[in-house]
């Protein structure tokens, strides 16, 4: 395709699209990214959204960015710093380019750079004309006249023309990194089916700067990444939220019951009641309720009834079902609580990630009131966690705190599809009509009692959120009982670690250094780790998804090394939990809470530090 | 819906002692819960539905503790949140007879939110609202419904608030079946029950109740012989609102807009005066003056006030689901994990 005579092989790529929230950067880097996994390259891909929607039209607040990192190799990460940054306006290059490598490519829209959005943008001189961008391969496009020119006549509005101006971009990247248009054609051609003129308007356009890009020659040479050797099956992108969603289902499907989820809206967990309300077709009952309480409730109700019951939320939502999520343990009913945490307390930073709720998973609630807690850890792995959690809901008739972030939820990578039938089957303990029937009567196991549902003849019962005489289920407040209650309770969640994978390390027994982590942060950790491991570094990797009962192996896994140290994107809440469960063992904390990501960089940097001390 | 206990002669009808459960009652001996507990359960009995298939699902209070006196399936929930739970339980098990109980502190204060969009989705299940205007269980603090100025032990010096009135909250967020009862009243009780029961969507059936520690006498003035029958007027569907000791006052419409009490025979009023109850019109503004009206201006109003055929939530949930079904191509998980853009990896 290219005419270039230079190519050179990249191992990997981060490019970086930024614009105003209206330039439609988030749909230039999806078609990028799904071109490059259809390509054969693994992909990582993080979306940035502004946090206030209507911040005002070019202004640094209002900056969208979509990063996306694809390579020859497995990709864990988005990437640190991006290697092309495509900046829209001129407040997408001012909050950007702190982030695009030395030496990087940073293409510009030279049109969107005039006084006023200079102005909007805190310059005080214009970038394009001073030296500060000396060091980087600048180029500069006209991108929204050479639209406009191309669109002319296209019998289009102006502001249709001007809406095309992102597959100008599009194209330009295309050509520099030796892409096939297709896949995006097609994509165009579906999408605006029902408007032919939009669709020859944004396909000439998308040509128009990938001709562009070839005349000016905007790279000296053309990159060029090959496929990565990725195991055979079919693929398709996914998100963490939409495999969230998905990873509940296919565990209703598995345990042959009909899904509900009462939930309340709230960033950025809320495609999952969106994901589920669109899947009406397969019986998923979704309750938009009137407030998180609400949410939870419903799906207390729901689950009482005999529905595999959810309820997704953040941060600030799961504040709000705590008391109720106390009456999920006392009923011991099967519960999924998927919490995607987002920074800060209160409303904090809700379209930025952390993972500060750690804490108030394990313990945030009224009374002894213990509860399984377990942490996805990248975008496609929701989907794995999800399934995980609701079997063990409903396998142990508990609620179930699934942990995701901002980042893996609105991240996403390609995922080889499974076969409903590769899943296990989930079998809750229900209760049959003509079975001897105590509401707290236990099996032997797992200590769970059985699910009589309502409508099941004979099994009449009542259940409620004051303590019961174990068994017969009476209301009793026996100190004795209570005890007794309070011990099968506690005990009941630890027997959910025989029924969990063992904990794995990445790397030797015997490393140095072996570096802890759980839940979103997977991704970076084990990109910091293998590069140090293939410079010969004695460093390992246990990286947590069962948090609360922790793996059977893991004060056995964690007594092998001398330094250990917890990285989390929180003030030390896991550092604090493992310490105060195993007291003989040290742990140094790498943390950070700024609403972003760790950087490989970084890590790398803090590991190397203490691969040195001593 | 669920099915009939009545289709097959073998299958005995039931009793109000079969729903009777063997846990220890812990109401106060006078306490105007254990009437509305008999007449709950009479209801119970009269209708068609398995004992199996009803669900009491409550809040806190002291009227909550209903669940465990019936044996049902029962579930004593958290305060406040009784109408969320139920909801919840309802979509999922359309087949239920829902029965939702809660105190006027559980409907009204904690739950007021629940409450109001519980009425406004439709579930159809029925929330029997124990009105005593005082909180029992926590011993005796005012509630959304206590008088202005009631003195009560966290306002000593009398409430600076207004009272809800339950009917006006239920109409206002768009109720389609309110009614009235009395604790003591079993059998007018076990009537609205059935006739709540029978209704498509949310029912309210507000429980006038004595709380003989907290608040003894609240509505004593439609309770106590000497008055009660010139202060209430039991109304029904189709028949003419005609009350008093004599059986000679009515209720009219007067001019400007506002019911008006006449006494039959006097004035030249004849009972075809007396204006005739449409429990069944869409329009809430006759069932709104009728529940509004309070003593000793006007008798207070008991019986059906309300009952509007409506679709219920969890009806076009079904149907909904059953819509989409129908059209889409997606039937599995296998079919959904397949849709879209996939790519296959040789
Ligand atoms: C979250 C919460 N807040 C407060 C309470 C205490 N509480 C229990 S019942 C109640 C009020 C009960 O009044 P009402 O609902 O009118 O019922 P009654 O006891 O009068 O039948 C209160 C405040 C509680 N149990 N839970
Ligand atoms: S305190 Fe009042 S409401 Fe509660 S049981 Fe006693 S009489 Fe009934």
């Amino acid at each position: 395709m290219s005419q270039k005579t230079k190519i050179i092989e990249r191992e990997e790529v981060v490019i970086r699209f930024s614009g105003d929230s209206g330039d439609g950067m988030q749909l230039t880097g999806t078609q990028f990214s799904d071109t490059s996994a259809l390509f054969g390259n693994d992909v990582a891909t993080f979306p940035d959204y502004p946090a206030e929607i209507r911040a005002p039209q070019g202004t640094v607040g209002g900056v969208s960015g979509f990063q996306l990192h694809f390579g020859h190799q497995e990709i864990y990460t988005p990437g640190d710093y991006a290697d092309v940054l495509v900046a829209m306006n001129p407040a997408a290059l001012k909050a950007n380019l702190k982030w695009v490598k030395a030496s990087g490519t940073i293409i510009v829209n030279e049109d969107s750079f005039t006084d006023k959005n200079l102005e909007k943008a805190g310059y005080e001189s214009d970038p394009l004309l001073d030296d500060k961008l000396a060091d980087y391969n600048l180029i500069k496009a006209k991108v929204t006249s050479l639209t406009r020119e191309c669109l002319k006549d296209s019998g289009l509005d102006q502001k249709s023309i001007l809406r095309c101006k992102n597959m100008f971009t599009l194209g330009m990247v295309y050509w520099m990194f030796d892409r096939p248009l297709d896949h995006s054609e097609d994509f165009i051609e579906k999408k605006f089916k029902k408007y032919p003129l939009v669709v020859d308007a944004n396909k000439k356009v998308l040509k128009a700067g990938y001709n562009f890009a070839k005349t000016i020659e905007a790279l000296p040479y053309n990159y060029s990444v090959a496929p990565a050797k990725i195991r055979k099956g079919t693929y398709r992108n996914i998100t963490g939220n939409k495999a969230t969603a998905w990873g509940l289902m296919a565990a209703a499907e598995r345990a042959n019951l009909e899904l509900f989820c009462g939930s309340y809206p709230i960033t950025p967990a809320t495609e999952i009641l969106q994901e589920l309300a669109a899947r009406k077709d397969l019986g998923v009952k979704t309750f938009q309720a009137e407030d998180e309480i609400a949410g939870i409730c419903t799906a207390i109700g729901a689950s009482f009834a005999g529905d595999f019951a959810v309820t997704t939320t953040s941060g600030p939502g799961l504040a709000l079902k705590t008391e109720a999520a106390g009456l999920a343990v006392m009923t011991e009913l099967p519960l999924v609580i998927v919490n995607v945490q987002r920074g800060g307390p209160s409303t904090g930073l809700p379209t930025k990630t952390e993972q500060s709720d750690l804490l108030q998973a394990i313990h945030g609630r009224s009374g002894e009131c213990p509860m399984p807690v377990i942490a996805a850890s990248t975008p496609s792995d929701c989907f794995h966690y999800a399934f995980e959690a609701s079997r063990i809901a409903l396998e142990h008739m508990t609620p179930v705190i699934l942990l995701t972030d901002g980042f893996i939820a609105n991240g996403a990578e390609p995922w080889r599809i499974p076969t409903m039938s590769e899943l296990p089957e989930i079998v809750a303990p229900i209760a049959k009509e003509g079975d001897d029937f105590l509401p707290y009567a236990r099996e032997e196991k797992r200590l769970s009692r059985r699910w009589a549902i309502p409508g099941t003849k004979g099994l009449e019962h009542r259940i409620g959120g004051l303590e019961k005489i174990d068994g017969v289920g009476t209301v009793s407040y026996v100190p004795e009982n209570h005890q007794v209650m309070s011990d099968i309770r506690k005990k009941r969640v630890e027997l959910v670690a025989d029924n969990i994978p063992e904990l794995k390390v990445k790397g030797k027994d015997d490393a140095d250094v072996l570096v802890v982590g759980w839940g979103g942060t997977y991704g970076h950790l084990t990109t910091a780790v293998r590069e140090l491991q293939k410079e010969e570094k004695s460093i390992s990797l246990a990286h947590f998804n069962y948090i609360f009962p922790l793996p059977k192996n893991t004060a056995e896994v964690l007594g092998r090394y001398k330094k250990i140290i917890v990285c989390e994107l929180n003030d030390g809440q896991f550092a604090e939990y493992l310490r105060s469960t195993f007291q003989d063992i040290k742990f140094e904390q790498h943390n950070k809470l700024m609403g972003l990501p760790f950087t490989v960089v970084e890590l790398k940097e803090r590991f190397n530090q203490l691969l040195e001390e001593k | 819906m669920a099915d009939t206990v009545l289709n097959s002669p073998n299958i005995k009808k039931l009793s109000a002692k079969d729903f009777r459960s063997d846990q220890e009652n812990r109401w106060c001996p006078g306490c105007g819960d254990h009437g509305i507990l008999n007449s709950v359960q009479k209801a119970m009995a009269d209708m068609d539905f398995k004992k199996e298939d009803y669900a009491v699902i409550s809040g806190i209070g002291c009227s909550s503790r209903f669940p465990y006196y019936m044996d049902t399936y029962g579930f004593h929930t958290i305060h406040g949140r009784a109408a969320a739970i139920a909801s919840g339980a309802k979509c999922a098990n359309p087949d239920l007879e829902v029965i939702q109980v809660s105190g006027d502190g559980d409907a009204l204060a904690i739950g007021g939110n629940h409450f109001i969009h519980a009425v406004r989705r439709n579930i159809d299940m029925t929330i029997l609202l124990f009105n005593n205007e005082i909180y029992g269980l926590t011993k005796g603090q005012y509630s959304p419904t206590s008088n202005h100025g009631m003195v009560t032990k966290t306002s000593p010096f009398g409430t600076i608030e207004e009272p809800f009135k339950p009917s006006q909250l239920a109409m206002g967020a768009g109720s389609k079946f309110y009614a009235r009862s009395l604790d003591t009243n079993i059998k007018l009780t076990t009537e609205i029950v059935k006739a709540a029961s029978d209704h498509k969507g949310t029912s309210i059936v507000e429980v006038l109740q004595n709380c003989v520690i907290y608040n003894d006498g609240a509505h004593s003035i439609i309770t106590d012989k000497a008055t009660k029958e010139d202060y209430t007027v039991i109304i029904e569907h189709g028949k003419p609102m005609i009350f008093g000791k004599e059986k000679n006052k009515g209720l009219i419409m007067g001019g400007n807009g506002k019911l008006v009490v006449v006494t039959i025979g006097e004035h030249g009023i004849t009972e075809e005066d007396v204006l005739v109850h449409d429990a069944h019109t869409e329009d809430p503004h006759m069932h709104w003056l009728l529940s509004s009206m309070m003593a000793p201006e006007y008798p207070v109003a008991l019986g059906v006030i309300r009952d509007v055929d409506s679709t219920s939530y969890d009806e076009k949930m079904v149907q909904q689901i059953e819509d989409i079904k129908a059209i889409s191509s997606i039937k599995s998980m296998d079919d959904l994990l397949n849709s879209g853009d996939t790519w296959v990896v040789e």
